[in-house]
């Protein structure tokens, strides 16, 4: 029995399917990987890599944060955001890379933390949009 | 007995009439479309909606959300001297009474806080509430009035955001959000909803069978229940938020359209009657038109 995901964000549903063989996600633990029969799990997800296999194709994405919930093959994705490699734009994200990495070296005093904190956050979504976009694309 | 300017005057009313019907027709069919846009994000951001209440009814089961001295802060029930409420609105008029009713159920909701609590704050989305309640004279923490006809998560979280700190923070002590819920096209209600404290949701029969069947289940909690609590419930609330925003959009929108095609309708009434009165009156002038040419030839001739 394949595992049935629906991926969904506050905006849109993503994508719900139902055979999928094996999920990878990045959860703030570390990566895992669901197969079906997993025991029940609620965790916390990370920015980073996802990928879907389905009869033998793999489907990467990147995920910007949220929660994950499996309870009998079936997985819930609820993602602060999520991207498809082909929405991912390469220039744009480089670009929002060398921005954010400017304001996280740039800014040390306390009034300033949130802004940091919201900096590193973006930082860190841009460098995971580049690093997995060019594992797929090329380069 | 009509005079030739009377005819003209009728004429000239008829005229201004069919302009107003072409203004409200157009009117009506950008609300219509702007309306099937809103409808459709207001549907798309319900699974996610469905399912974090799923998870958190979940995660709430399995942790302590009485409100005890080591669950989440935005859990923590006080004792409320000042109370806060999301007044949602639109930013324009002509859509019946829509933003009037919301005020009124804003207003309702304010003056049955009011003698319990030190203070009552609002903070308003949308023009029309924003201008009543600083008519009303009731502070505002914070005013939105440019969200613009299709708000994005990342425009609502300034919202969630400013109730959150304020909460967590002390300074105020429970928030509500008041919004048009919407129904379907004809049908929009205000709605009231506390926000904070959180209210784990209750286990109904929205969830399903499955969900409930779900309750007993051993769940693997990572990191662990308290930290998932941790980041869930202020996405709970951001979401409440957004979504609230979304209904009031898309009630705004169905309003409007309904609003305009009945004045649309009213106006070709309208025309209908005066184009009646217009050819009665033209008809009457020249029968007595005739009859000036007729006299006046019978005096020659006799």
């Amino acid at each position: 029995m394949p595992l049935q995901v629906s991926i969904v964000t506050a905006e849109r549903e993503i994508s719900s399917r139902d055979d999928v063989q094996r999920l990878i996600v990045p959860t703030t633990e570390g990566q895992i990987t669901l197969l079906p029969g997993h025991a029940a799990l609620m965790a916390s997800l990370d920015i980073g890599e996802m990928v879907t296999v389905a009869g033998g194709d793999r489907e990467p994405m990147v995920v910007h944060g949220g929660f994950i919930q499996i309870l009998r093959d079936q997985v819930t994705v609820l993602a602060d955001a999520a991207e498809s490699i082909d929405e991912i734009d390469e220039a744009r994200a480089e670009a929002a890379r060398e921005r954010a990495s400017e304001r996280v070296e740039g800014r040390v005093t306390m009034e300033e933390a949130f802004d940091m904190a919201r900096a590193r956050l973006a930082l860190l979504r841009a460098q995971a949009r580049i690093r997995i976009y060019r594992k797929y694309r090329g380069m | 007995m009509p005079g030739a300017g009377q005819v003209r005057a009728i004429r000239d009313r008829m005229r201004s009439v069919e302009n107003t019907a072409k203004v409200t027709k157009a009117m009506e069919l950008v609300a219509a479309s702007k309306m099937r846009r809103a409808q459709d994000r207001a549907l798309a951001a319900r699974p996610y909606a469905e399912q974090m209440r799923a998870v958190l009814l979940r995660l709430a089961s399995s942790t302590d959300t009485s409100g005890g001295d080591d669950s989440h802060p935005l859990l923590e029930q006080r004792d409320v001297s000042h109370f806060a409420f999301i007044h949602i609105t639109a930013n324009r008029g002509l859509a019946g009474g829509l933003n009037s009713n919301m005020n009124r159920a804003g207003a309702a909701l304010a003056l049955e806080h009011q003698p319990d609590v030190d203070q009552v704050s609002v903070i308003s989305v949308g023009r029309k509430g924003r201008d009543f309640f600083r008519r009303a004279g009731f502070p505002q923490l914070a005013e939105f009035t440019d969200l613009g006809d299709y708000p994005t998560m990342s425009d609502t979280l300034p919202i969630s955001r400013i109730v959150v700190n304020d909460y967590i923070a002390g300074e105020i002590d429970q928030v509500y959000i008041g919004f048009q819920r919407f129904v379907n096209t004809a049908i929009q209600r205000p709605t009231v909803r506390q926000i904070l404290p959180i209210q784990p949701p209750e286990d109904d029969d929205e969830m399903g069978e499955d969900m409930a069947a779900g309750g007993s289940v051993d769940f693997i909690f990572e990191p662990s229940p308290a930290g998932l609590l941790e980041t869930l419930l202020p996405r709970y609330v951001e979401m409440q938020v957004y979504g609230a925003i979304l209904e009031a959009m898309a009630s705004e929108q169905s309003a409007r359209m309904v609003a305009m095609r009945a004045a649309t309708d009213a106006a070709e009434e309208m025309v209908g009657s005066l184009t009646l009165t217009y050819n009665k009156a033209r008809q009457e002038l020249i029968t007595s038109e005739l009859l000036d040419i007729v006299g006046g030839t019978a005096a020659v001739e006799r």
